[in-house]
């Protein structure tokens, strides 16, 4: 090295500098080959949808846990003539999360916010198939009033720009006909809050900006909003991709307790995630249901080929 | 497989909306508010058209083109006789000298301040006291920079502007004095237009010049006033709106005479030290706030006046769409910022 | 020397050029101040800051100074502007009072609610509003609205009542106050309708998943969301209407009266001056020096109220930086 740059390091560092290589890789054996990359043409064509007599034996043999919330029949969702989703049929269960995975532009995202027909905002959406709340068509509700028991999480927390308590406390406020007042408010927002796992972090200073809290705390301030009107079901659209670890592993412990009480459908693009949290997994591509099953099965005996690919990271 | 049972949901999705959350359960102070929205927007709508369809009556009524080619006649009877052919040239003659003055100014503080104002503390805090002198200039009433005029052009060193009248006193009040306040009306939407086109100039551009060796005024030449005609277009546009609408400078600093008065020797330089009126003014005298004895020629003046306004307004639009480059904002699009 | 003239300018050069010719903006405002004030201080000299108070028959005042001359005596400066400010202050207030809801509610209906082909009409509607010349306004003001508010609104009760006091013509308060209302309303939906598109899209969705209906959204989140912008036009369309010399001088009546609200409904028919008003109509009277120096003072108290108002838009808006997204 030149006497230059020797003077700018300490003895320390030059020692470390000149290595050539760092002690800890010196034990590492020389690298395998790299296997030849498989070619994977991916058809346009769909997978063949079950005829309907065995999408009806899979939902029966489903229906062991708790109360069916949410079910999806022949559920078709189009952009200006562009089909987005295509004759999806799901169960959705109290007491279970149900993961959709797939890869991206494979209409899961799509599909979450049919549920609480979100798709409405944008002009060009189109929708056909039945979806049932509890033994109500979604369609006949009001689209206030079923915002109101089917809840959703973003993927970027959009906490809105005013104090903590008033965040959680908007749903409640808003939703009723009457405006309740703050003694009739709080237990309710303490226990979201609480719910949500954020209480300890903030219960010293409600009134705080939204905006100041950290992106994990965000979210999980966005749960808590979400879930203070005691939804029936909980969307949530990635709610972990713009976290942390740390953050994410929070939040996927609150979803192991929330299903206590609401059925949950997590959109995820991380099949670790998935594995780690759902209890049912519904495995779309490109706007077809391929496979929906428990979870365990889904991961380890996949039945159509290509959720064996897409589980064992062939492509995504 | 069954492509046929695939091909069956792939038909037409019918495009069905579900129920909207009915008026009824809105709470009394939403469906008010609901109501209180709709109203506005419309009177607002309703409020315009009155306006211009109330003009445009009185236009046709007392609008003829004999008026705009015969100059005023100083004769009892206002209402029959004379035109408003010198209004016309004064309007026209303000706006050539406020625009002349303005845009070099304006032009020049954008270059200093896009190109120029970069760099340490005092930089900025240059550049930071001539945006604030530019916006003070902008909030200023055109009341107040009149008075700002006559102070300044009351000083005999300023005698030239305008013409010593008898008394010794300078007179103060000429074409040249409103035209030098005009700038100023017009400085603001020249600079922020200008400003806001070189800031969007991407930063390619000028690298590309530099890597060539051009010096920064090289490629300010060559390179960015040309990408920014456009936006100086719209300034110019916007500025010259501001100049021909305004009437306090001219009340104050233009002698209100009906004819245009040269005075001094000089023949061309005569007419820009003298008096004169213009549309504005002329409306002004004319209706029952002044001399008061011709509100119909008021009304034939304030209509020629709107068209000028109108074909602006459209020259703009026409400028920013050739462009196809929109900024969305109503604000500074418009002129109002 | 020719030579030297065609050599391409060094950027030296051409800088310091163009930073002279930007500072000619900051010396212009600097003398502005500096004149004006020069020119208003002998009223200030003579009268102190009771010079915005009452006392006497304003229009005697101003009778006596239209025929001083040259070095008049001090008492000729006396004068107390009262009437004046209250005009000024009545008719801004009314009408930024009733332009703020209008504009508000207007922009709502713009960006929210109104179908596409209605919205690019609005948008041509509000620029259009914004551009008309004041002097139109007036003449609207001064040849429609003046004469039917006399004829219709003005009754005769009230003018029996009030005709030792002061004519009651219908030019007056609600014809400047209604002018002057349409005249700032645009300014302001442009500045607000500018701040609703800006809002994220993100609070907008989140606020529909929660099951709240549009308008409520709009109510609790977005209006929240731009109240800085709506402070920010609030403080514009004041200045302007601050101001505005010539509707007024049109349209106000031109007396030196404060409306009196003892007056009930006849408050709104009174005649009224303001400070911008006053200098325009005594426009004639400024080679008097007495005059002179109080219509200067005028305008100073114009200036400083431009000044004043953008400290106060920037105090308000402090506390509400905190809720705010940065930036």
């Amino acid at each position: 090295m030149s006497a230059h740059r020797a003077s700018l390091y300490s003895e320390e560092s030059m020692k470390v500098l000149s290595r050539e290589t760092p002690p800890e890789l010196e034990s590492v054996p020389p690298t395998q080959p790299i296997p030849p990359v498989r070619t994977i043409v991916l058809d346009r064509a769909p997978e063949p949808v079950r005829p309907p007599e065995q999408r009806e034996a899979v939902r029966r043999a489903l229906d062991a846990d708790g109360p069916e919330r949410l079910r999806l029949e022949d559920v078709s969702v189009a952009y200006s003539q562009k089909v987005a989703v295509r004759s999806v049929s799901l169960s959705i269960h109290q007491g279970e999360v149900l993961a959709l995975i797939g890869p991206s532009g494979c209409g899961k995202t799509t599909l979450l916010r049919t549920l609480n027909r979100l798709t409405e905002l944008t002009p060009s959406a189109a929708r056909g198939g039945r979806i049932v709340l509890d033994g109500q068509d979604i369609h006949d509700l009001e689209d206030t009033a079923l915002r109101a028991r089917v809840a959703m999480v973003f993927q970027q927390p959009n906490p809105f720009p005013m104090s903590i308590f008033d965040n959680v406390a908007f749903a409640l406020r808003e939703q009723s006909r009457r405006r309740p007042r703050r003694p009739e408010l709080e237990p309710l927002v303490v226990d979201a809050l609480r719910r949500a796992g954020l209480y300890e972090e903030v219960k010293d200073d409600l009134h705080r900006p939204a905006l100041r809290l950290s992106g994990g705390q965000q979210q999980r301030l966005c749960i808590a909003r979400a879930i203070a009107p005691r939804p029936e079901v909980l969307l949530m659209d990635e709610p972990c991709s713009a976290l942390d670890p740390i953050s994410t592993g929070v939040i996927e412990e609150l979803i192991h307790e929330l299903r206590r009480d609401l059925a949950v459908v997590i959109v995820t693009h991380n099949l670790a995630q998935a594995q780690r949290v759902a209890d049912k997994v519904a495995f779309m591509y490109l706007g077809d249901l391929v496979e929906y099953g428990p979870a365990r099965q889904v991961f380890e005996q996949p039945r159509a080929p290509r959720t064996r690919d897409y589980v064992r990271g062939a492509f995504g | 497989m069954s492509s046929t049972f695939v091909s069956d949901s792939l038909a037409a999705i019918p495009p069905r909306r579900g129920r909207r959350s009915s008026l009824r359960t809105w709470r009394w102070s939403d469906r008010l508010v609901l109501l209180a929205a709709w109203v506005a927007g419309l009177s607002l709508c309703a409020i315009t058209a009155a306006i211009i369809l109330y003009m445009g009556y009185r236009g046709v009524q007392y609008l003829r083109p004999g008026l705009i080619f015969s100059r005023p006649q100083v004769s009892k009877d206002q209402a029959g006789s004379g035109g408003f052919l010198d209004p016309l040239i004064g309007t026209a003659l303000l706006t050539l000298i406020g625009i002349a003055i303005a845009a070099p100014m304006a032009i020049c503080s954008a270059l200093w301040i896009v190109e120029y104002g970069h760099g340490g503390r005092t930089r900025q805090f240059l550049t930071r006291i001539v945006e604030s002198s530019i916006e003070i200039v902008a909030g200023t009433p055109d009341i107040v920079i009149a008075l700002f005029g006559l102070a300044i052009f009351q000083l005999h060193i300023l005698a030239f502007v305008s013409f010593v009248g008898e008394g010794g006193g300078v007179y103060g009040k000429s074409f040249l004095a409103a035209g030098a306040m005009m700038s100023l009306i017009a400085l603001p939407p020249l600079f922020v237009a200008t400003r806001d086109g070189l800031q969007a100039v991407p930063a390619h551009m000028r690298e590309a010049a530099f890597a060539l060796g051009k010096t920064r005024i090289a490629t300010i030449r060559r390179v960015l006033l040309p990408s920014v005609r456009a936006n100086i277009a719209t300034g110019i546009t916007l500025g010259v709106s501001r100049i021909i609408a305004d009437t306090a400078i001219v009340l104050v600093l233009l002698g209100e005479t009906l004819r245009t008065e040269p005075q001094g020797g000089v023949p061309g330089l005569g007419v820009l030290r003298g008096t004169g009126s213009t549309l504005t003014s002329y409306v002004y005298e004319n209706s029952p706030a002044g001399e008061g004895a011709a509100p119909q020629k008021a009304y034939a003046a304030a209509v020629v006046l709107m068209l000028f306004v109108l074909v602006l307004n459209l020259a703009v639009e026409w400028i920013t769409r050739a462009q196809a480059r929109s900024s969305g904002s109503i604000a500074i699009a418009g002129g109002i910022v | 020397m020719l030579q030297r003239l065609r050599k391409p300018w060094s950027d030296n050069r051409a800088e310091r050029l163009l930073g002279a010719v930007s500072f000619l903006a900051c010396l212009t405002v600097a003398c502005m101040v500096v004149f004006v004030a020069i020119h208003a201080w002998p009223t200030f000299e003579h009268n102190g800051l009771s010079w915005l108070g009452s006392g006497g028959s304003l229009s005697e005042q101003v009778e006596r100074m239209l025929a001083t001359s040259a070095n008049p005596p001090a008492s000729a400066f006396h004068i107390r502007v009262w009437p004046i400010l209250y005009g000024t202050l009545l008719a801004t207030g009314l009408a930024v009072l009733l332009a703020l809801p209008l504009a508000v509610l207007s922009s709502i209906f713009i960006v929210e609610l109104a179908p596409a082909p209605v919205r690019r009409v609005m948008i041509i509607v509000v620029r259009l509003l914004a551009s008309v010349p004041s002097v139109i306004y007036g003449l609207i003001g001064i040849l429609v609205l003046v004469p039917f508010v006399g004829a219709h609104l003005v009754t005769s009760a009230e003018r029996t009542s009030l005709q030792n006091t002061v004519q009651l013509t219908g030019a007056g308060l609600v014809v400047a106050v209604v002018l002057l209302t349409v005249m700032i309303t645009p300014i302001m939906v442009a500045l607000t309708c500018d701040a609703l598109g800006a809002v994220p899209a993100a609070w907008r969705e989140g606020a529909a998943a929660l099951g709240v209906n549009r308008l409520r959204a709009i109510r609790a989140v977005t209006l929240r969301a731009i109240r800085p912008a709506i402070v920010a036009a609030t403080v514009l369309a004041t200045a302007r209407a601050l101001g505005e010399a010539i509707v007024i001088s049109m349209v106000s009546g031109s007396v030196f009266f404060a409306p009196r609200p003892s007056d009930g409904a006849a408050f709104l028919l009174e005649p009224f001056r303001s400070f911008a008003s006053t200098i325009v109509d005594f426009r004639e009277g400024l080679g008097a020096p007495a005059l002179s120096a109080t219509l200067y003072a005028c305008a100073l108290l114009l200036l400083f109220s431009a000044f004043a108002l953008s400290v106060a838009g920037y105090l308000v808006k402090l506390p509400m930086r905190k809720y705010q997204v940065k930036g």
